[in-house]
């Protein structure tokens, strides 16, 4: 029923394959994490600046996102992304076939569906922030730029630090989920092992504990970042 | 009428459109009994998680913590294809509910929405005051009268917009059932996109009812809320 014996490294188990596929997870989620907080803060700039037009393409981007299953979100992308890439060389002249790896596909997919959560983080972060504080500033006579950096960016990542590990968490979990376009994360490595081995028990229960060592190794990572982050408030 | 009607058919959107809206009940029936019972067994867990036994509470809390570790999808996966690979569990009467993918969606479903929920409602209820709890207690209520007539009413009503996230993420979540063969909404579409290859279509037309089934579910959470929370309703003038 649970074969211990099929989790050893080398050609006799998949214990390496396996340290992969969780490199994969990772390095997947480090990336669409990354990619959704760049979206995020263009959403959240979008949200806040005074334009109607801006606002409405931003809500309308994070209600629809976060109404829709992340599943559904993954399929339209990754079917539906290669014929708009293509479409779109083809504006520029390329009538070539292009086809995106499941990478970029899978990263892509994700952050688009991390950068909402992350918005509304990073949006909330932002709004508590002291308006004094900027009035403080400007009467120092700080530029517009040196105000973000220096007087609100520190105090905005203070604040979105918890927020933004939950998103973490949620990021991680949702790469589950790209398994269904091939790319081989830990969740498509199970599928083949307990295919070939005909042992799904062995291979579901090992890719159950790699996520809880993530998520759990993850948060604690989280937990002592934002204790460094708001040291001057203990 | 008949023209527009033609014009109607003629449109792909439109015949997925059909097409996904006979998954509806599939998906409406995974959530029907998930949700309820999902809902009592989170009140049960999170009373047991705050309970002064250890046993109950630690074994409570690291339930909550491997759920909330793992994707849903692990867990679904868990059930449908492992705990099918148990011989023990093949003979036994279990399988005979285990081997419909209807219904090990349903386990996964509520096991995930227990935990989460738990966690939720263990929030609202450590958020009630030690004053009315005393004061409780001073009218000489026993301790399931205090959970029924102080604790619980208080709590509920504090965690109704965050326990209505969580009922957002379970419609959202029927979703990954379609992967253990289940036919609802967005297997059919993944179906219609392998019959006609136009991905956008199909996805968008499964799309377009999630947003609407999410759509009734923030409206009732939202009616629940100005109902038990008076107090906070904004005054009309």
């Amino acid at each position: 029923m649970f074969k211990f014996e099929k989790l050893v490294f080398g050609d006799l188990g998949w214990g390496d394959e396996f340290l992969f596929a969780t490199l994969m997870t990772i390095t997947v989620s480090i990336l669409s994490m990354g990619l959704g907080l760049c979206l995020a803060i263009i959403t959240v700039w979008a949200k806040l600046i005074t334009n109607k037009i801006t606002r409405l393409i931003a809500n309308f981007y994070t209600t629809v996102v976060r109404g829709v299953p992340e599943l559904l979100v993954i399929y339209l992308i990754f079917f539906g992304g290669n014929s708009v890439v293509m479409s779109v060389a083809k504006l520029f002249g390329y009538n070539g076939y292009i086809e995106l790896n499941a990478l970029t596909i899978g990263t892509i997919a994700i952050a688009f569906i991390s950068a909402t959560y992350s918005s509304e983080v990073l949006r909330a972060a932002y709004l508590a922030v002291n308006k004094g504080q900027v009035e403080a500033a400007k009467a120092l006579g700080l530029s517009k730029i040196q105000i973000f950096f220096r007087v609100i960016g520190p105090q905005i990542l203070r604040h979105a630090l918890p927020g933004i590990g939950n998103v973490w968490q949620i990021t991680l979990k949702d790469t589950s989920l790209i398994s269904v376009t091939g790319l081989v994360e830990i969740m498509r490595q199970t599928r083949i092992a307990s295919n070939v081995e005909h042992s799904p028990l062995t291979f579901l229960v090992t890719a159950a504990f790699l996520y809880l060592f993530l998520t759990t190794f993850s948060g604690k990572f989280f937990k002592v970042l934002e204790l460094n982050y708001s040291k001057g408030y203990n | 009428m008949e023209y527009i009607l033609e014009n109607l058919n003629q449109s792909l959107l439109f015949r997925n459109f059909v097409e996904v809206l006979l998954g509806l009940d599939n998906t409406l029936l995974l959530l029907i009994i998930s949700l309820p019972v999902g809902f009592i067994l989170s009140l049960i867990f999170a009373i047991g998680r705050v309970s002064e036994n250890k046993l109950i509470s630690k074994t409570i809390a690291s339930y909550i913590f491997i759920i909330r570790g793992t994707p849903l999808l692990v867990q679904i996966y868990l059930i449908y294809f492992g705990l099918g690979s148990i011989v023990y569990i093949r003979e036994s009467f279990l399988w005979y509910l285990l081997r419909e993918p209807f219904w090990c969606g349903v386990l996964a479903l509520t096991i995930n929405t227990v935990a989460y929920g738990s966690e939720i409602f263990r929030g609202g209820i450590q958020s009630v005051t030690k004053g009315q709890i005393e004061s409780g207690l001073s009218l000489g209520f026993n301790k399931l009268m205090l959970l029924r007539k102080v604790i619980l009413p208080i709590a509920l009503r504090k965690v109704l917009p965050s326990y209505g996230n969580e009922l957002i993420l379970m419609v959202k979540a029927t979703s990954l059932v379609s992967l253990t063969t289940y036919m609802e909404m967005t297997g059919i579409a993944r179906k219609i996109m392998a019959k006609t290859f136009a991905p956008v279509e199909a996805f968008i037309a499964a799309g377009i009812l999630y947003l609407f089934l999410n759509f009734l579910m923030v409206q009732f959470v939202k009616y629940l809320e100005w109902k038990y929370n008076p107090h906070l309703r904004v005054s009309e003038s």
